[in-house]
Protein backbone atom coordinates (compact mmCIF):
# COMPACT_ATOMS: atom_id res chain seq x y z
CA UNK A 1 0.00 0.00 0.00
CA UNK A 2 1.17 3.50 -0.86
CA UNK A 3 0.05 6.24 1.54
CA UNK A 4 0.86 9.83 0.70
CA UNK A 5 0.69 12.70 3.17
CA UNK A 6 -0.22 16.07 1.68
CA UNK A 7 -1.85 19.41 2.51
CA UNK A 8 -2.78 22.51 0.58
CA UNK A 9 -1.31 24.86 3.15
CA UNK A 10 2.29 24.51 4.19
CA UNK A 11 3.41 24.01 7.77
CA UNK A 12 0.32 22.13 8.91
CA UNK A 13 2.24 19.03 9.99
CA UNK A 14 2.67 16.79 6.92
CA UNK A 15 6.19 15.75 7.86
CA UNK A 16 5.20 15.22 11.51
CA UNK A 17 2.40 12.86 10.48
CA UNK A 18 4.46 11.03 7.82
CA UNK A 19 7.45 10.52 10.12
CA UNK A 20 5.47 9.41 13.17
CA UNK A 21 3.30 7.07 11.12
CA UNK A 22 6.44 5.53 9.61
CA UNK A 23 8.08 5.09 13.02
CA UNK A 24 4.96 3.38 14.42
CA UNK A 25 4.77 0.68 11.71
CA UNK A 26 6.96 -2.14 10.42
CA UNK A 27 8.30 -2.87 6.93
CA UNK A 28 8.21 0.77 5.80
CA UNK A 29 9.74 2.53 2.85
CA UNK A 30 9.77 6.29 3.36
CA UNK A 31 9.97 8.62 0.33
CA UNK A 32 10.42 12.35 0.99
CA UNK A 33 9.01 13.90 -2.18
CA UNK A 34 9.13 17.49 -0.91
CA UNK A 35 12.28 17.88 -2.96
CA UNK A 36 12.33 21.68 -2.74
CA UNK A 37 12.46 21.60 1.05
CA UNK A 38 13.02 18.02 2.24
CA UNK A 39 12.78 17.83 6.05
CA UNK A 40 11.96 14.23 6.99
CA UNK A 41 15.66 13.35 7.38
CA UNK A 42 15.88 15.89 10.22
CA UNK A 43 13.46 13.76 12.26
CA UNK A 44 14.31 10.26 11.02
CA UNK A 45 18.10 10.75 11.01
CA UNK A 46 18.65 7.87 8.56
CA UNK A 47 22.08 6.45 7.82
CA UNK A 48 22.64 7.53 4.20
CA UNK A 49 24.30 4.72 2.27
CA UNK A 50 24.17 5.97 -1.30
CA UNK A 51 23.80 9.07 -3.39
CA UNK A 52 22.80 9.37 -7.06
CA UNK A 53 22.71 12.40 -9.27
CA UNK A 54 19.26 13.12 -10.68
CA UNK A 55 19.17 14.62 -14.13
CA UNK A 56 16.86 15.48 -16.99
CA UNK A 57 17.68 14.98 -20.66
CA UNK A 58 18.36 18.22 -22.55
CA UNK A 59 19.23 18.55 -26.23
CA UNK A 60 22.74 18.93 -27.58
CA UNK A 61 23.00 19.88 -31.24
CA UNK A 62 25.70 18.49 -33.50
CA UNK A 63 26.23 21.48 -35.78
CA UNK A 64 28.12 19.36 -38.32
CA UNK A 65 24.82 17.60 -39.07
CA UNK A 66 22.43 20.53 -38.47
CA UNK A 67 20.92 22.19 -41.54
CA UNK A 68 19.24 24.97 -39.51
CA UNK A 69 15.86 23.88 -40.86
CA UNK A 70 14.13 25.08 -37.69
CA UNK A 71 12.09 21.91 -37.05
CA UNK A 72 13.33 21.68 -33.42
CA UNK A 73 12.34 25.29 -32.71
CA UNK A 74 8.95 24.67 -34.28
CA UNK A 75 8.15 21.59 -32.15
CA UNK A 76 9.51 22.91 -28.85
CA UNK A 77 6.47 24.36 -27.06
CA UNK A 78 8.66 25.51 -24.16
CA UNK A 79 10.75 27.84 -26.34
CA UNK A 80 13.91 26.11 -25.18
CA UNK A 81 15.58 26.13 -28.63
CA UNK A 82 16.25 29.07 -30.93
CA UNK A 83 17.52 28.61 -34.50
CA UNK A 84 19.14 31.35 -36.55
CA UNK A 85 19.18 30.23 -40.18
CA UNK A 86 22.41 30.75 -42.08
CA UNK A 87 22.82 33.43 -44.77
CA UNK A 88 25.28 33.61 -47.67
CA UNK A 89 27.79 35.46 -45.54
CA UNK A 90 27.20 33.73 -42.20
CA UNK A 91 26.77 30.23 -40.84
CA UNK A 92 23.52 29.46 -38.97
CA UNK A 93 23.42 28.76 -35.27
CA UNK A 94 21.29 26.96 -32.66
CA UNK A 95 20.86 28.09 -29.07
CA UNK A 96 19.58 25.78 -26.31
CA UNK A 97 18.08 27.17 -23.08
CA UNK A 98 18.30 24.18 -20.71
CA UNK A 99 16.36 25.86 -17.84
CA UNK A 100 13.25 26.07 -20.08
CA UNK A 101 13.53 22.46 -21.30
CA UNK A 102 11.01 19.92 -19.92
CA UNK A 103 12.98 16.99 -21.35
CA UNK A 104 10.11 15.79 -23.56
CA UNK A 105 12.47 14.59 -26.30
CA UNK A 106 10.45 16.07 -29.20
CA UNK A 107 13.41 17.93 -30.74
CA UNK A 108 15.75 14.96 -30.85
CA UNK A 109 13.11 12.52 -32.06
CA UNK A 110 11.76 14.82 -34.77
CA UNK A 111 15.02 16.33 -36.08
CA UNK A 112 15.12 15.23 -39.74
CA UNK A 113 18.92 15.18 -39.83
CA UNK A 114 19.47 13.24 -36.60
CA UNK A 115 21.56 16.18 -35.40
CA UNK A 116 20.22 16.30 -31.84
CA UNK A 117 21.19 13.94 -29.08
CA UNK A 118 20.18 14.26 -25.45
CA UNK A 119 22.64 14.83 -22.66
CA UNK A 120 22.04 14.74 -18.91
CA UNK A 121 21.59 17.98 -17.01
CA UNK A 122 21.82 17.56 -13.26
CA UNK A 123 18.81 18.92 -11.35
CA UNK A 124 19.40 17.50 -7.90
CA UNK A 125 20.44 14.46 -5.91
CA UNK A 126 18.71 11.40 -4.56
CA UNK A 127 19.96 9.97 -1.26
CA UNK A 128 19.19 6.43 -0.17
CA UNK A 129 19.42 5.40 3.44
CA UNK A 130 18.15 3.21 6.22
CA UNK A 131 16.80 3.66 9.72
CA UNK A 132 16.29 0.56 11.88
CA UNK A 133 14.92 -1.52 9.01
CA UNK A 134 13.05 1.35 7.39
CA UNK A 135 14.15 2.19 3.85
CA UNK A 136 14.60 5.92 3.36
CA UNK A 137 14.85 7.83 0.08
CA UNK A 138 14.73 11.55 -0.53
CA UNK A 139 15.36 13.96 -3.34
CA UNK A 140 16.98 17.36 -2.98
CA UNK A 141 16.49 19.89 -5.79
CA UNK A 142 19.49 22.00 -6.78
CA UNK A 143 19.37 25.69 -5.86
CA UNK A 144 18.03 27.84 -8.71
CA UNK A 145 16.38 24.85 -10.41
CA UNK A 146 12.73 25.61 -11.25
CA UNK A 147 11.20 22.24 -12.07
CA UNK A 148 10.72 19.72 -9.28
CA UNK A 149 8.35 17.14 -10.92
CA UNK A 150 11.10 15.24 -12.81
CA UNK A 151 13.03 14.78 -9.55
CA UNK A 152 9.86 13.71 -7.71
CA UNK A 153 9.20 11.11 -10.45
CA UNK A 154 12.75 9.80 -10.02
CA UNK A 155 12.37 9.50 -6.23
CA UNK A 156 9.14 7.58 -6.83
CA UNK A 157 10.89 5.18 -9.19
CA UNK A 158 12.35 3.63 -5.99
CA UNK A 159 8.89 2.55 -4.77
CA UNK A 160 9.23 -0.92 -3.26
CA UNK A 161 5.94 -2.82 -3.67
CA UNK A 162 6.86 -5.32 -0.92
CA UNK A 163 6.70 -2.57 1.68
CA UNK A 164 4.20 -0.08 3.06
CA UNK A 165 5.27 3.09 1.28
CA UNK A 166 4.84 6.48 2.95
CA UNK A 167 5.24 9.55 0.74
CA UNK A 168 5.81 12.98 2.29
CA UNK A 169 4.43 15.36 -0.37
CA UNK A 170 5.20 19.07 -0.93
CA UNK A 171 2.62 21.76 -0.01
CA UNK A 172 0.30 23.41 -2.54
CA UNK A 173 -2.12 22.04 -5.10
CA UNK A 174 -0.26 22.16 -8.42
CA UNK A 175 2.16 19.98 -10.40
CA UNK A 176 4.66 19.03 -7.65
CA UNK A 177 1.88 17.78 -5.33
CA UNK A 178 0.07 15.93 -8.10
CA UNK A 179 3.30 14.27 -9.21
CA UNK A 180 3.98 13.21 -5.61
CA UNK A 181 0.52 11.79 -4.76
CA UNK A 182 -0.33 10.27 -8.16
CA UNK A 183 -0.56 6.47 -7.89
CA UNK A 184 -1.13 6.46 -4.10
CA UNK A 185 -3.73 4.08 -2.67
CA UNK A 186 -4.68 6.64 -0.05
CA UNK A 187 -3.84 10.25 0.74
CA UNK A 188 -3.83 11.76 4.22
CA UNK A 189 -4.54 15.51 4.15
CA UNK A 190 -3.16 17.38 7.15
CA UNK A 191 -4.79 20.69 8.00
CA UNK A 192 -5.30 23.13 10.85
CA UNK A 193 -8.62 24.58 12.03
CA UNK A 194 -8.12 28.14 10.75
CA UNK A 195 -9.57 29.98 7.73
CA UNK A 196 -6.24 29.45 5.90
CA UNK A 197 -6.23 25.74 6.74
CA UNK A 198 -9.83 25.34 5.57
CA UNK A 199 -9.38 27.33 2.35
CA UNK A 200 -6.36 25.27 1.32
CA UNK A 201 -7.95 21.99 2.45
CA UNK A 202 -10.91 22.62 0.12
CA UNK A 203 -8.48 23.13 -2.79
CA UNK A 204 -6.58 19.94 -1.92
CA UNK A 205 -9.85 17.98 -1.69
CA UNK A 206 -10.84 19.19 -5.17
CA UNK A 207 -7.49 17.99 -6.52
CA UNK A 208 -7.79 14.52 -4.93
CA UNK A 209 -11.36 14.14 -6.19
CA UNK A 210 -10.19 15.07 -9.67
CA UNK A 211 -7.34 12.60 -9.67
CA UNK A 212 -9.52 9.99 -7.90
CA UNK A 213 -7.46 9.10 -4.86
CA UNK A 214 -9.34 8.19 -1.64
CA UNK A 215 -8.45 10.45 1.27
CA UNK A 216 -9.11 11.45 4.85
CA UNK A 217 -8.19 14.42 7.02
CA UNK A 218 -6.01 14.91 10.09
CA UNK A 219 -6.64 18.10 12.06
CA UNK A 220 -3.43 19.29 13.67
CA UNK A 221 -3.45 21.82 16.53
CA UNK A 222 -7.10 20.82 16.69
CA UNK A 223 -7.95 22.93 19.73
CA UNK A 224 -6.92 26.32 18.31
CA UNK A 225 -8.89 28.28 15.71
CA UNK A 226 -12.53 27.51 14.94
CA UNK A 227 -14.85 24.59 14.15
CA UNK A 228 -15.26 25.23 10.43
CA UNK A 229 -12.91 22.45 9.25
CA UNK A 230 -14.92 19.90 11.29
CA UNK A 231 -18.13 21.33 9.85
CA UNK A 232 -16.81 21.16 6.28
CA UNK A 233 -15.62 17.54 6.66
CA UNK A 234 -19.00 16.61 8.16
CA UNK A 235 -20.93 18.18 5.28
CA UNK A 236 -18.69 16.59 2.66
CA UNK A 237 -18.60 13.14 4.33
CA UNK A 238 -14.82 13.30 4.61
CA UNK A 239 -13.47 11.03 7.36
CA UNK A 240 -11.49 12.79 10.10
CA UNK A 241 -8.77 10.26 10.81
CA UNK A 242 -7.11 11.91 13.78
CA UNK A 243 -7.00 15.10 15.84
CA UNK A 244 -3.72 16.26 17.34
CA UNK A 245 -4.23 18.98 19.98
CA UNK A 246 -1.76 21.84 20.28
CA UNK A 247 0.88 21.20 22.87
CA UNK A 248 3.85 23.36 23.62
CA UNK A 249 5.90 20.19 24.30
CA UNK A 250 5.12 18.80 20.83
CA UNK A 251 5.98 22.18 19.27
CA UNK A 252 9.28 22.35 21.15
CA UNK A 253 10.27 18.75 20.37
CA UNK A 254 9.39 19.40 16.72
CA UNK A 255 11.70 22.42 16.76
CA UNK A 256 14.53 20.16 17.96
CA UNK A 257 13.88 17.53 15.31
CA UNK A 258 12.40 14.95 17.70
CA UNK A 259 9.43 12.82 16.54
CA UNK A 260 6.33 12.85 18.81
CA UNK A 261 6.43 9.05 19.33
CA UNK A 262 9.89 9.36 20.87
CA UNK A 263 8.62 11.92 23.41
CA UNK A 264 5.19 10.45 24.12
CA UNK A 265 4.93 6.69 23.54
CA UNK A 266 1.12 6.79 23.71
CA UNK A 267 1.15 8.37 20.25
CA UNK A 268 2.51 5.15 18.75
CA UNK A 269 -0.88 3.43 19.32
CA UNK A 270 -2.64 6.45 17.86
CA UNK A 271 -0.58 6.23 14.67
CA UNK A 272 -1.09 2.44 14.46
CA UNK A 273 -4.82 3.12 14.75
CA UNK A 274 -4.51 5.72 12.02
CA UNK A 275 -3.00 3.07 9.76
CA UNK A 276 -5.73 0.53 10.62
CA UNK A 277 -8.34 3.21 10.02
CA UNK A 278 -6.87 3.92 6.57
CA UNK A 279 -6.85 0.17 5.73
CA UNK A 280 -10.49 -0.04 6.83
CA UNK A 281 -11.58 2.88 4.64
CA UNK A 282 -9.60 1.48 1.73
CA UNK A 283 -11.17 -1.99 2.07
CA UNK A 284 -14.64 -0.53 2.33
CA UNK A 285 -14.03 1.53 -0.82
CA UNK A 286 -12.79 -1.59 -2.67
CA UNK A 287 -15.83 -3.64 -1.64
CA UNK A 288 -18.08 -0.96 -3.16
CA UNK A 289 -16.42 -1.25 -6.57
CA UNK B 1 8.81 52.19 -6.66
CA UNK B 2 10.07 49.29 -4.58
CA UNK B 3 9.06 45.62 -4.91
CA UNK B 4 9.25 43.50 -1.76
CA UNK B 5 8.65 39.73 -1.73
CA UNK B 6 7.85 37.81 1.46
CA UNK B 7 9.03 34.19 1.25
CA UNK B 8 9.97 31.41 3.67
CA UNK B 9 11.16 28.16 2.11
CA UNK B 10 9.15 26.16 4.64
CA UNK B 11 5.39 26.59 4.52
CA UNK B 12 3.28 27.78 7.42
CA UNK B 13 5.89 30.00 9.07
CA UNK B 14 3.64 33.09 8.98
CA UNK B 15 4.30 34.74 5.60
CA UNK B 16 0.67 35.68 5.01
CA UNK B 17 0.10 36.87 8.59
CA UNK B 18 3.08 39.24 8.22
CA UNK B 19 2.17 40.29 4.67
CA UNK B 20 -1.45 40.95 5.70
CA UNK B 21 -0.22 43.31 8.41
CA UNK B 22 1.95 45.14 5.88
CA UNK B 23 -1.23 45.72 3.85
CA UNK B 24 -2.70 47.53 6.85
CA UNK B 25 0.50 49.49 7.60
CA UNK B 26 1.89 50.46 4.19
CA UNK B 27 0.56 53.48 2.32
CA UNK B 28 0.57 53.86 -1.47
CA UNK B 29 1.04 50.25 -2.43
CA UNK B 30 -0.46 47.36 -4.30
CA UNK B 31 -0.65 43.92 -2.71
CA UNK B 32 -0.05 40.75 -4.75
CA UNK B 33 -0.72 37.16 -3.69
CA UNK B 34 1.75 35.01 -5.61
CA UNK B 35 0.92 31.78 -3.75
CA UNK B 36 -1.47 31.04 -6.60
CA UNK B 37 -2.05 27.37 -5.84
CA UNK B 38 -2.96 27.90 -2.18
CA UNK B 39 -3.79 31.61 -1.97
CA UNK B 40 -4.84 32.86 1.47
CA UNK B 41 -4.24 36.63 1.61
CA UNK B 42 -7.78 37.31 0.32
CA UNK B 43 -9.10 35.83 3.59
CA UNK B 44 -7.62 38.85 5.41
CA UNK B 45 -8.20 41.51 2.74
CA UNK B 46 -11.75 40.56 1.62
CA UNK B 47 -11.37 41.86 -1.93
CA UNK B 48 -14.14 43.29 -4.09
CA UNK B 49 -13.25 41.98 -7.54
CA UNK B 50 -13.10 44.77 -10.17
CA UNK B 51 -11.52 42.85 -13.04
CA UNK B 52 -11.59 39.14 -13.74
CA UNK B 53 -9.44 37.58 -16.48
CA UNK B 54 -9.03 34.07 -17.75
CA UNK B 55 -5.49 32.75 -17.73
CA UNK B 56 -4.64 30.42 -20.58
CA UNK B 57 -1.33 28.68 -20.66
CA UNK B 58 -0.02 25.61 -22.39
CA UNK B 59 -1.92 22.81 -24.04
CA UNK B 60 -3.13 19.30 -23.32
CA UNK B 61 -3.29 16.38 -25.74
CA UNK B 62 -6.66 14.86 -26.63
CA UNK B 63 -6.99 11.51 -28.40
CA UNK B 64 -9.83 11.13 -30.91
CA UNK B 65 -11.22 7.65 -30.15
CA UNK B 66 -12.64 7.31 -33.68
CA UNK B 67 -9.26 7.79 -35.34
CA UNK B 68 -7.11 5.99 -32.75
CA UNK B 69 -5.89 2.54 -33.86
CA UNK B 70 -4.33 1.78 -30.44
CA UNK B 71 -0.88 1.35 -31.97
CA UNK B 72 0.78 2.61 -28.80
CA UNK B 73 3.23 4.98 -30.47
CA UNK B 74 2.05 7.88 -28.24
CA UNK B 75 2.57 5.94 -25.01
CA UNK B 76 6.02 4.88 -26.23
CA UNK B 77 7.26 8.47 -26.70
CA UNK B 78 5.49 10.17 -23.76
CA UNK B 79 7.86 10.90 -20.89
CA UNK B 80 5.21 12.17 -18.49
CA UNK B 81 3.25 8.93 -17.97
CA UNK B 82 0.21 10.73 -19.41
CA UNK B 83 -1.11 8.07 -21.83
CA UNK B 84 -3.37 5.66 -19.97
CA UNK B 85 -3.63 1.98 -20.90
CA UNK B 86 -6.99 2.47 -22.64
CA UNK B 87 -5.46 5.20 -24.85
CA UNK B 88 -6.83 8.33 -23.32
CA UNK B 89 -4.77 11.20 -21.91
CA UNK B 90 -4.55 11.79 -18.18
CA UNK B 91 -4.82 15.58 -18.42
CA UNK B 92 -3.16 16.34 -15.08
CA UNK B 93 -0.05 14.40 -16.14
CA UNK B 94 0.22 15.86 -19.65
CA UNK B 95 2.81 18.64 -19.91
CA UNK B 96 1.58 19.70 -23.33
CA UNK B 97 4.79 18.99 -25.24
CA UNK B 98 2.81 17.74 -28.24
CA UNK B 99 5.27 14.98 -29.14
CA UNK B 100 2.44 12.39 -29.23
CA UNK B 101 0.50 14.52 -31.72
CA UNK B 102 3.57 14.71 -34.00
CA UNK B 103 4.31 10.98 -33.96
CA UNK B 104 0.74 9.60 -34.15
CA UNK B 105 0.57 7.82 -37.55
CA UNK B 106 -3.23 8.28 -37.72
CA UNK B 107 -3.44 11.98 -36.82
CA UNK B 108 -5.67 11.02 -33.94
CA UNK B 109 -4.19 13.43 -31.38
CA UNK B 110 -4.88 17.15 -31.24
CA UNK B 111 -3.61 19.74 -28.76
CA UNK B 112 -6.14 21.92 -26.92
CA UNK B 113 -5.50 25.16 -25.05
CA UNK B 114 -5.60 24.94 -21.25
CA UNK B 115 -7.68 27.24 -19.15
CA UNK B 116 -5.17 27.21 -16.33
CA UNK B 117 -6.82 29.66 -13.99
CA UNK B 118 -8.10 33.15 -13.39
CA UNK B 119 -6.58 36.37 -12.15
CA UNK B 120 -8.22 39.36 -10.56
CA UNK B 121 -7.66 43.04 -9.84
CA UNK B 122 -9.58 43.98 -6.71
CA UNK B 123 -10.27 46.80 -4.28
CA UNK B 124 -9.80 46.26 -0.57
CA UNK B 125 -9.96 48.43 2.54
CA UNK B 126 -6.19 48.73 2.13
CA UNK B 127 -6.06 49.59 -1.56
CA UNK B 128 -5.52 47.57 -4.72
CA UNK B 129 -4.93 43.84 -4.66
CA UNK B 130 -3.90 41.59 -7.55
CA UNK B 131 -4.53 37.89 -7.01
CA UNK B 132 -5.24 34.66 -8.86
CA UNK B 133 -6.67 31.21 -8.65
CA UNK B 134 -4.94 28.35 -10.40
CA UNK B 135 -7.39 25.85 -11.88
CA UNK B 136 -7.74 22.54 -10.03
CA UNK B 137 -4.81 20.24 -10.86
CA UNK B 138 -3.45 22.72 -13.40
CA UNK B 139 0.19 23.51 -14.01
CA UNK B 140 2.21 26.59 -14.96
CA UNK B 141 1.83 28.37 -11.65
CA UNK B 142 5.15 30.13 -12.36
CA UNK B 143 3.67 31.73 -15.49
CA UNK B 144 0.56 32.82 -13.59
CA UNK B 145 2.81 34.37 -10.92
CA UNK B 146 4.77 36.22 -13.62
CA UNK B 147 1.49 37.46 -15.11
CA UNK B 148 0.04 38.92 -11.90
CA UNK B 149 3.39 40.47 -10.96
CA UNK B 150 3.48 42.24 -14.31
CA UNK B 151 -0.12 43.48 -13.81
CA UNK B 152 0.70 44.75 -10.29
CA UNK B 153 3.88 46.47 -11.45
CA UNK B 154 2.07 48.26 -14.26
CA UNK B 155 -0.69 49.31 -11.87
CA UNK B 156 1.91 50.67 -9.42
CA UNK B 157 3.65 52.61 -12.20
CA UNK B 158 0.39 54.03 -13.55
CA UNK B 159 -0.78 55.18 -10.12
CA UNK B 160 2.71 56.27 -8.99
CA UNK B 161 2.61 53.92 -5.99
CA UNK B 162 5.60 53.43 -3.70
CA UNK B 163 5.45 49.67 -3.13
CA UNK B 164 4.49 46.35 -4.67
CA UNK B 165 4.19 43.93 -1.74
CA UNK B 166 4.30 40.27 -2.76
CA UNK B 167 3.09 37.34 -0.65
CA UNK B 168 5.22 34.49 -1.98
CA UNK B 169 4.68 30.72 -2.13
CA UNK B 170 6.63 28.16 -0.06
CA UNK B 171 9.43 26.09 -1.56
CA UNK B 172 12.32 27.08 -3.83
CA UNK B 173 11.02 26.07 -7.28
CA UNK B 174 9.30 27.64 -10.23
CA UNK B 175 6.66 29.88 -8.53
CA UNK B 176 9.21 31.10 -5.94
CA UNK B 177 11.70 32.02 -8.63
CA UNK B 178 8.92 33.84 -10.52
CA UNK B 179 7.97 35.69 -7.30
CA UNK B 180 11.56 36.82 -6.75
CA UNK B 181 12.65 37.92 -10.19
CA UNK B 182 13.50 41.62 -10.21
CA UNK B 183 12.40 42.43 -6.63
CA UNK B 184 14.31 45.01 -4.59
CA UNK B 185 14.23 43.05 -1.36
CA UNK B 186 13.25 39.57 -0.17
CA UNK B 187 11.97 39.22 3.40
CA UNK B 188 12.39 35.67 4.67
CA UNK B 189 9.96 34.69 7.44
CA UNK B 190 11.13 31.63 9.33
CA UNK B 191 10.49 29.83 12.62
CA UNK B 192 12.94 28.60 15.28
CA UNK B 193 12.89 24.94 14.31
CA UNK B 194 15.50 22.75 12.63
CA UNK B 195 13.19 22.51 9.60
CA UNK B 196 12.67 26.29 9.55
CA UNK B 197 16.42 26.92 9.59
CA UNK B 198 17.16 24.19 7.03
CA UNK B 199 14.54 25.55 4.63
CA UNK B 200 15.42 29.21 5.20
CA UNK B 201 19.05 28.40 4.34
CA UNK B 202 17.98 26.86 1.03
CA UNK B 203 15.65 29.69 0.04
CA UNK B 204 18.29 32.26 1.03
CA UNK B 205 20.71 30.52 -1.33
CA UNK B 206 18.11 30.94 -4.09
CA UNK B 207 17.73 34.65 -3.25
CA UNK B 208 21.52 35.09 -3.23
CA UNK B 209 21.72 33.22 -6.55
CA UNK B 210 19.63 36.04 -8.08
CA UNK B 211 21.63 38.77 -6.28
CA UNK B 212 18.66 40.09 -4.32
CA UNK B 213 19.14 41.78 -0.91
CA UNK B 214 17.73 39.65 1.97
CA UNK B 215 16.28 40.49 5.37
CA UNK B 216 14.94 37.96 7.85
CA UNK B 217 12.26 37.71 10.53
CA UNK B 218 11.94 34.91 13.11
CA UNK B 219 8.29 34.18 13.86
CA UNK B 220 7.26 32.47 17.14
CA UNK B 221 10.88 33.08 18.22
CA UNK B 222 10.19 32.26 21.88
CA UNK B 223 9.12 28.66 21.12
CA UNK B 224 12.81 27.77 21.02
CA UNK B 225 15.29 30.48 22.03
CA UNK B 226 18.26 28.23 21.32
CA UNK B 227 17.17 27.71 17.70
CA UNK B 228 16.42 31.44 17.37
CA UNK B 229 20.00 32.05 18.48
CA UNK B 230 21.28 29.61 15.85
CA UNK B 231 19.28 31.37 13.13
CA UNK B 232 20.65 34.76 14.24
CA UNK B 233 24.17 33.36 14.24
CA UNK B 234 23.70 31.93 10.76
CA UNK B 235 22.35 35.28 9.49
CA UNK B 236 25.31 37.14 11.03
CA UNK B 237 27.70 34.85 9.15
CA UNK B 238 26.04 35.90 5.88
CA UNK B 239 25.57 39.57 6.85
CA UNK B 240 21.80 39.13 6.60
CA UNK B 241 20.01 41.53 8.99
CA UNK B 242 17.45 39.95 11.36
CA UNK B 243 14.93 42.80 11.45
CA UNK B 244 12.39 41.32 13.82
CA UNK B 245 11.49 38.57 16.25
CA UNK B 246 7.78 37.93 16.67
CA UNK B 247 6.60 36.16 19.84
CA UNK B 248 4.25 33.17 19.83
CA UNK B 249 0.81 34.57 20.69
CA UNK B 250 -2.62 32.98 20.22
CA UNK B 251 -3.97 36.47 19.42
CA UNK B 252 -2.55 35.89 15.91
CA UNK B 253 -4.88 32.90 15.43
CA UNK B 254 -7.82 34.86 16.89
CA UNK B 255 -7.27 37.68 14.38
CA UNK B 256 -7.07 35.11 11.60
CA UNK B 257 -10.35 33.50 12.67
CA UNK B 258 -11.93 36.97 12.63
CA UNK B 259 -10.60 37.42 9.07
CA UNK B 260 -8.46 40.41 9.90
CA UNK B 261 -4.81 41.30 10.34
CA UNK B 262 -3.18 41.19 13.75
CA UNK B 263 -2.24 44.90 13.69
CA UNK B 264 -5.90 45.83 13.15
CA UNK B 265 -7.20 43.27 15.64
CA UNK B 266 -5.25 44.10 18.78
CA UNK B 267 -2.58 46.27 20.32
CA UNK B 268 -0.11 43.65 21.45
CA UNK B 269 3.58 42.79 21.37
CA UNK B 270 3.10 41.07 18.00
CA UNK B 271 1.54 44.15 16.36
CA UNK B 272 4.29 46.38 17.75
CA UNK B 273 6.98 44.08 16.39
CA UNK B 274 5.33 43.88 12.95
CA UNK B 275 5.17 47.73 12.87
CA UNK B 276 8.87 47.86 13.66
CA UNK B 277 9.59 45.37 10.86
CA UNK B 278 7.62 47.41 8.33
CA UNK B 279 9.46 50.60 9.36
CA UNK B 280 12.75 48.82 8.79
CA UNK B 281 11.68 47.65 5.34
CA UNK B 282 10.75 51.15 4.09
Amino acid sequence: MIISVASGKGGTGKTTVAVNLALSLKNIEFLDCDVEEPNAHIFLKPRIGGERKASVPVPEVDETKCTYCGKCREVCVYHAIAVLPGTESRKGSVLVFPHLCHGCGACSLLCPGGAIKEVDKEIGIIEIGEKEGMQFIHGCLNIGEAMSPPLIRQVKSYINPTRTVIIDAPPGTSCPVITAVKGSDFCVLVTEPTPFGLNDLILAVEVLRKIKIPFGVIINRSDIGDGKVEEYCGNENIPILMRIPFSREIAVSYSEGAPIVEKDASYQDKFINLYLNICGIKNEANSHH
Amino acid sequence: MKQIAIISGKGGTGKTVVTGSFAALAKNKVMVDCDVDAADLHLLLHPTVKERHEFRSGQTAVIDKKLCKKCGKCAEVCRFEAVKSEFSIESFSCEGCGLCSHVCPHNAIRMEDNRSGEWFVSDTRHGSFVHAKLGIAEENSGKLVAKIRQVAKELAERQALDYVIIDGPPGIGCPVIASLSGVDCALVVTEPTLSGLHDAKRVMEVVAHFNIPIKLVVNKYDLNLLMTGKIEEFCRSLNVPVIGKIAFDKTVVKALVEGTTVVEYAECAVSNEVRKIWEDLQ
